[in-house]
């Protein structure tokens, strides 16, 4: 056999050919073929990831978590969805059956459309889309109008308030992200997720952009809902929020589209700000270059599970505060600031030219020029919460004071205003 | 069939294929699970005690706001994506344009904040 055989996942359609099937058929079945590898990936391995989950969270808290079923409890999660299979599924009296039932489905099909675009390997992508950053800011949308239908059909005035604040959080949160995102496209110039990865062969664009990889990591963690910005479902407030009339496998269905929405909210992070595949021998060796993508993945992944099993919930108008009034400036002052350096840079012709772009060397004095202004960035921004920060605290104390003399408690005064 | 068409006819396949995946499991449950409903069963569940009043009530209006001051922001940065992506071989005019439409969505944001549309109150 001549060597187009040679990788099935990549080049099956002209293999196809070769042995005698019809080009147009041969062509879907290579695209259902790979449609089905990808789509059912994430599937598979949110088995994995809520074990993972749950290991760290029960490490965090001194537990031992999941350890009976299977070696190292692996199997916990394959029992745990048999479990969810045969219970009994309840559909509340006065829900809208049609808008309950599909609820579900398309908050499961917003996070699996995403992986579509992620580049694997430096061949193997499922589309290589000339809008792929757009496309993901399009399909993670989906998911909020699911989790707003879920709320809005349930008849239940908690799922109702859940999901209202869905709409509260997750439309704000993405403002900021699509601000940092605009970053990495300016870097790349370029939508595609394919381009991204090879632009960043030479650097990767968290060292050029620290600031925006913050803002959408920040902005992921509430966009998927994750501790500190899991208001979503505040189980002392909300009951369970938007799913707490679903039950059985449907309920089993918002679980699992949780964890895998996580896990892809990171993957999407290492894919444009950790260079996705990029490593030695990722070219040659492709299956190393997936294997590289997981690593970078995991390593952004573990610290967002550790953070939601340390840190509390906050407060909702503190949260839509932190957004508005600190992820949106900060991102619009990032994307002039960087708009200006690279304008600079291109000006001083410091930057890397086309053929030089994937070396190291040729990428530092373009990383250094923008790291200063990175540098300013956060200089200012950390001045103007500081400053924020203090006069807030001066009026409460003030206002302590006040309440103090009014109730004639002199001797609290002075230890009150101290702790301010 | 061109690339582009094929990149898409990809997207469609796998839009089917999300569709199906996540139906499967809730089918397999359809025909396993038990089915003794009664009344008591389906009723809202709410948080245990019986719901008092109509679900679709008048609600904070914060929330219509906010959703209101996003649809502004969203739409105003999808304009900023071509500007962006061709960055590289913009004309010192086309970059002020850019920057000019940046600080507009940054008046936007300081009108929405002085006329105390973010707060939580």
């Amino acid at each position: 056999m001549p060597e187009v055989c040679d990788n099935i996942i990549s080049t099956l359609a002209p293999c196809l050919v070769q042995s005698g099937t019809n080009p147009d058929v041969a062509q879907f079945i290579s695209i259902l073929l790979g449609v089905a590898l990808i789509a059912s990936f994430p599937l598979l391995l949110v088995i994995f990831l809520i074990w993972v989950e749950r290991k760290i969270a029960a490490r965090v808290q001194d537990r031992l978590g999941p350890n009976r079923v299977g070696p190292f409890g692996l199997f916990q999660n394959i029992a745990d969805a048999l479990k969810l299979i045969i219970k009994e599924d309840i559909t509340p009296a006065g829900a809208d059956r049609l808008i309950f039932n599909v609820a579900p489905v398309i908050a499961m099909l917003s996070v699996i459309l995403i992986w579509a675009v992620v580049p694997f390997t430096p061949y193997n992508i499922g589309a290589d889309l000339d809008i792929g950053v757009l496309y993901f800011v399009a399909i993670s949308s989906i998911g909020t109008l699911a989790i707003m239908m879920a709320g809005w059909s349930s008849n239940n005035k908690y799922a109702l308030l859940g999901a209202f604040r869905v709409v509260a959080q997750l439309v704000s949160y993405e403002v900021p992200m699509v601000l940092a995102l605009l970053v990495p496209v300016m870097l790349a110039s370029s939508m595609s997720m394919q381009d991204m990865a090879f632009a960043q062969l030479g650097m990767w664009f968290i060292v050029l952009t620290p600031v925006s990889a913050f803002i959408f990591y920040v902005s992921n963690l509430a966009e998927t809902g994750r501790a500190p910005f899991d208001l979503i479902e505040a189980e002392s407030e909300l009951v369970a929020g938007y799913n707490i009339e679903y039950s059985g496998m449907k309920f089993g269905l918002f679980m699992a589209n949780e964890f895998m929405h996580a896990f892809t909210a990171n993957l999407l992070f290492a894919v444009i700000f950790l260079g996705a595949w990029a490593g030695p021998g990722a070219t040659s060796v492709p299956i190393l270059g997936f294997a590289y993508l997981m690593i970078k993945t995991a390593i952004v992944y573990v610290p967002s599970l550790i953070l939601r099993a340390t840190v509390p919930r906050v407060r909702i108008d503190q949260m839509m505060a932190f957004n508005w009034k600190f992820l949106v400036p900060l991102a619009i002052v990032n994307v002039i600031v960087i708009a200006f350096v690279l304008k600079l840079v291109q000006v001083l012709g410091i930057a890397p030219s086309p053929e030089n772009a994937s070396d190291f060397v040729a990428n530092i004095p373009q990383m250094v020029a923008l790291l200063l202004g990175n540098a300013v960035i956060l200089a200012a921004a950390f001045g103007l919460i500081r400053g924020t920060v203090r006069k807030e605290r001066l009026t409460e104390a003030a206002r302590l004071a006040k309440r103090v003399q009014i109730e004639g408690e002199k001797e609290a005064l002075p230890a009150t205003v101290a702790t301010h | 069939m061109t690339a582009a068409v094929n990149e898409w006819a990809f997207i469609g396949v796998f839009m089917s294929v999300a569709w199906i995946l996540p139906t499967l499991p809730l089918v397999v449950s359809w025909l396993f699970r038990p089915r003794r409903a009664n009344a008591i069963k389906l009723q809202t569940y709410e948080c245990g005690v019986e719901t008092v009043g109509d679900t679709w009530v008048q609600f904070k209006v914060q929330y219509y706001i906010y959703g209101l001051v996003f649809l502004v922001f969203d739409v105003e940065l999808v304009f900023l994506f071509p500007w962006a992506l061709a960055y590289n071989q913009l004309s010192f005019f086309a970059f002020g344009a850019g920057l000019l439409f940046i600080f507009l969505l940054a008046d936007a944001l300081i009108y929405a904040w002085r006329k105390n549309a973010l707060e939580w109150a």
